[in-house]
């Protein structure tokens, strides 16, 4: 270890998966998340791991649920339209408590979309998506190997919490090559015993994995469960990062590539003498609402920039409330805003 | 009743690997029959401690309250796939989806095909009762034609919906699958075939030989309106005219 | 013939009728009686006839029938 390599962001998710312990991946082809499913479809036999190019999204997912009934580290990932076919399956893996992996290389839409950068998805991702009261942990790497980073992450708190996580990125992170030293592989026995897995009820009673009960008394009851355990993960999972907000005037709030750009603009920024900042949510769900509404009333404007028509926006206001201005700029359909057009965004409210 | 046990054998009993749990069929439904026989070959075999059951959304939706075995309840459709993770993530357990018509022929059509296409080391029992029998008597892709049902109540007309689909014949145009069979359950004959069939299907998974699909014409005498006698009658006279009783592939 | 007979869950039965059309030897009838469930049971009209062949058993879709048969001396 301690090698660098110059791999991609898509590859780097894949290794991280495999490096994680994932045992079963299935997938669907889309762009542009290609180079996840090859690297996959590469490595995962070689290893003497399942690699199931499956007939579409929604079979994959539920072989994926199915593989993580069974108990396995198990994964698969897709791009925007594919994600929508996968949404019934995500609703499941969350009524049933099922640990797994899902990522969102997302790309412009609506419908068909383009295959360029996007984070149009941001409300599928964090907002449920799929049908009924649920939510999944939602992480938004900026860099390639905070990619890997948080893929390892996924997987470890997928089955803590026994529930979907989704890493929610971008084609322009998932096709960027940059330097970057892999996790370690885990130590396969650090993964938690799961005793409620269908294994085979050899010397126990049987186990069983569902989603619902008829019973409105027993369904609500799983509900609470549910929302009890969405408690939990806001309390210990919150991650955020903040840089440069300790004088500052002006925050940037950005996800993911968004963020990693608005960093170029806080330093230019700066140097034009400007007080800028960023806090950049990590977990987008949770989404880390105190922490802003915290940072909110120390600055007079909070800017949220988004690949979107103003997703993430809409949290921003809910954290921030009348404490600060919150203006808005986005850009939709796959074009990324610049440094240069974010920052003359700035000097208009930074004043 | 009173048995006297000193000279009397019990040959006939609920097969260990059920729960004591009632069935949530309707009275004379096959569903249930099916359920016996699935539970006889699992106690046969010696696999409950490592079975899994896949059930559908339909009226076998509580299948995984039948069997002492694992289950999963899988979303409407897709117990193939389903089936296939777990085979896949550990191919020592004993996988077997259970799914009506509308679950396997319809909604799970692609999840279906491609599972037996794969050739996936399951084994699919496919309850054709030709209607959806949980949601109320609609048209299933099976109703035959001019059968009347919620969804057309003037009868199956093929102009409009087409014709039954004959689903195991589709799947046994695939190279994969080692074993396709469609039985029924309308007389004791067919109910011994039909054992002898699920046995077959899933002595194929243990033995690693590979994809079995048991089509099973089966009767909802309560959507059908008919009655349990009169609906056993109408499978064997006209419903197997239109799916044929015997194997379609048998590659063992 | 072998003498048989059956013994009937009466809690099980849901009075479908299918094991009365499956025996050979027209032993079983409607008892007339209501089990909890509100269902007309089964019950053995003409025991004596029972073979024990087991043919009601293996139709009954709620798996409410056992089925004994008397002993068979064992062949000399
Ligand atoms: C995605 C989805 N669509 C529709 C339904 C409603 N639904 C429940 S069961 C069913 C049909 C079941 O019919 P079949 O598979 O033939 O089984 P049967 O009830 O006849 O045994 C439908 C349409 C559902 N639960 N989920
Ligand atoms: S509705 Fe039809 S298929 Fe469903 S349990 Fe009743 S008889 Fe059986
Ligand atoms: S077949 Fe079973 S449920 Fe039906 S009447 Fe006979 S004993 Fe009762």
């Amino acid at each position: 270890m301690g090698k660098r390599d110059l791999l991609r962001g898509n590859e780097v998710i894949a290794e991280a998966a495999i490096r994680a312990g994932c045992q079963c991946y299935f997938a669907y082809p889309i762009t542009p998340q290609a180079e996840l499913l090859e690297h996959m479809a590469r490595n995962m036999p070689r290893l003497g791991r399942t690699f199931v190019q499956a007939e579409s999204e929604i079979a994959a997912v539920s072989m994926v649920y199915g593989a993580a009934a069974a108990g396995v580290r198990t994964m698969t990932s897709s791009s925007s339209p594919g994600i929508s076919l996968k949404q019934e399956g995500i609703s499941y893996l969350a009524g049933s408590n099922l640990p797994a992996v899902i990522v969102n290389v997302v790309r412009g839409g609506p419908g068909l979309g383009d295959i360029a950068p996007s984070q149009c998805d941001y409300f599928q991702a964090t907002k449920g998506g799929g049908h009924g009261d649920y939510h999944m942990i939602v992480l938004a790497p900026s860099t390639v190997p905070e990619a890997g980073e948080l893929t390892m992450l996924a997987f470890e708190l997928a089955d803590r919490y026994r529930t979907p996580v989704m890493i929610l990125t971008d084609g322009l992170l998932g096709q960027m090559m940059e330097p970057v030293e892999l996790p370690e592989p885990i130590d396969p026995a650090s993964i938690p015993a799961k005793p409620w897995a269908t294994t085979g009820a050899s010397g126990r009673d049987p186990n069983i994995i569902l989603s619902f009960d008829l019973d409105p008394e027993v369904l609500r009851q799983m509900n609470l469960d549910l929302q009890a355990k969405y408690r939990r993960i806001e309390e210990a999972e919150l991650r955020y990062e903040e840089t440069m907000t300790e004088d500052a005037d002006l925050v940037i709030a950005a996800h993911g590539t968004m963020a990693r750009i608005a960093e170029t603009v806080v330093r230019r920024a700066r140097e034009e003498g400007l007080k800028v900042g960023l806090f950049r949510p990590i977990t987008v769900w949770p989404f880390p609402y105190e922490p802003l509404r915290e940072l909110s009333s120390h600055v007079s404007t909070v800017l949220t920039v988004e690949m979107s028509a103003g997703q993430m926006w809409e949290d921003v206001r809910l954290a921030v409330a009348e404490r600060a201005a919150t203006p808005f700029y986005g850009e939709m359909g796959g074009i990324v805003p610049t440094p240069r057009d974010i920052l003359s965004e700035v000097r208009k409210h930074a004043g | 009743m009173q048995v006297e046990t000193a000279d009397m054998v019990k040959v006939f009993s609920r097969p260990q690997s059920l729960t004591a749990a009632k069935s949530t069929y309707c009275p004379g439904c096959h569903h249930g029959i099916l359920t016996r026989i699935i539970g006889k070959t699992i106690d046969e075999l010696g696999i409950a401690e490592r079975t899994v059951c896949i059930a559908p959304v339909g009226c076998s939706v509580f299948a995984y309250n039948w069997y002492r075995c694992d289950a999963i309840q899988a979303a409407h459709g897709r117990a193939s796939a389903v089936a296939t993770g777990v085979k896949r993530a550990d191919p020592n357990l004993i996988v077997f989806a259970y799914q009506g018509d509308g679950d396997f022929a319809s909604i799970g059509t692609a999840e279906s095909i491609h599972a037996a296409n794969r050739g996936e080391n399951i084994t699919v029992i496919f309850v054709n009762n030709q209607v959806y029998g949980m949601t109320g008597g609609e048209m299933a892709p099976t109703s035959l034609v001019h059968q009347k049902t919620t969804t057309t109540p003037a009868g199956r007309d093929p102009a409009q919906v087409g014709y039954p689909i004959r689903f195991s014949e589709m799947i046994a145009q695939l190279d994969a699958p080692t074993y396709i069979t469609r039985q029924a359950l309308f007389d004791t004959r067919r109910i011994l075939d039909t054992e002898e069939a699920i046995k077959k299907a899933f002595e194929n998974q243990v033995n690693e030989k590979g994809y079995s699909l048991v089509e099973v014409l089966s009767t909802c005498p309560t959507n059908w309106r008919m009655s349990p006698i009169a609906s056993n009658k109408h499978v064997a006279d006209v419903v197997t005219e239109v799916f044929p009783l015997g194997d379609l592939v048998d590659r063992r | 013939m072998p003498r048989g007979t059956v013994r009937i869950d009466e809690e099980r039965c849901k009075g479908c009728g299918l094991c009365i059309a499956a025996c050979p030897q027209q032993v079983l009838g409607f008892s007339g009686e209501l089990n909890h469930s509100g269902y007309n049971v089964v019950h053995m009209e003409r025991p004596s006839a029972c073979v024990g062949c087991a043919f009601c058993a293996m139709t009954c879709p709620d798996i409410a029938i056992e089925v004994y048969r008397q002993k068979v001396p064992a062949q000399s």
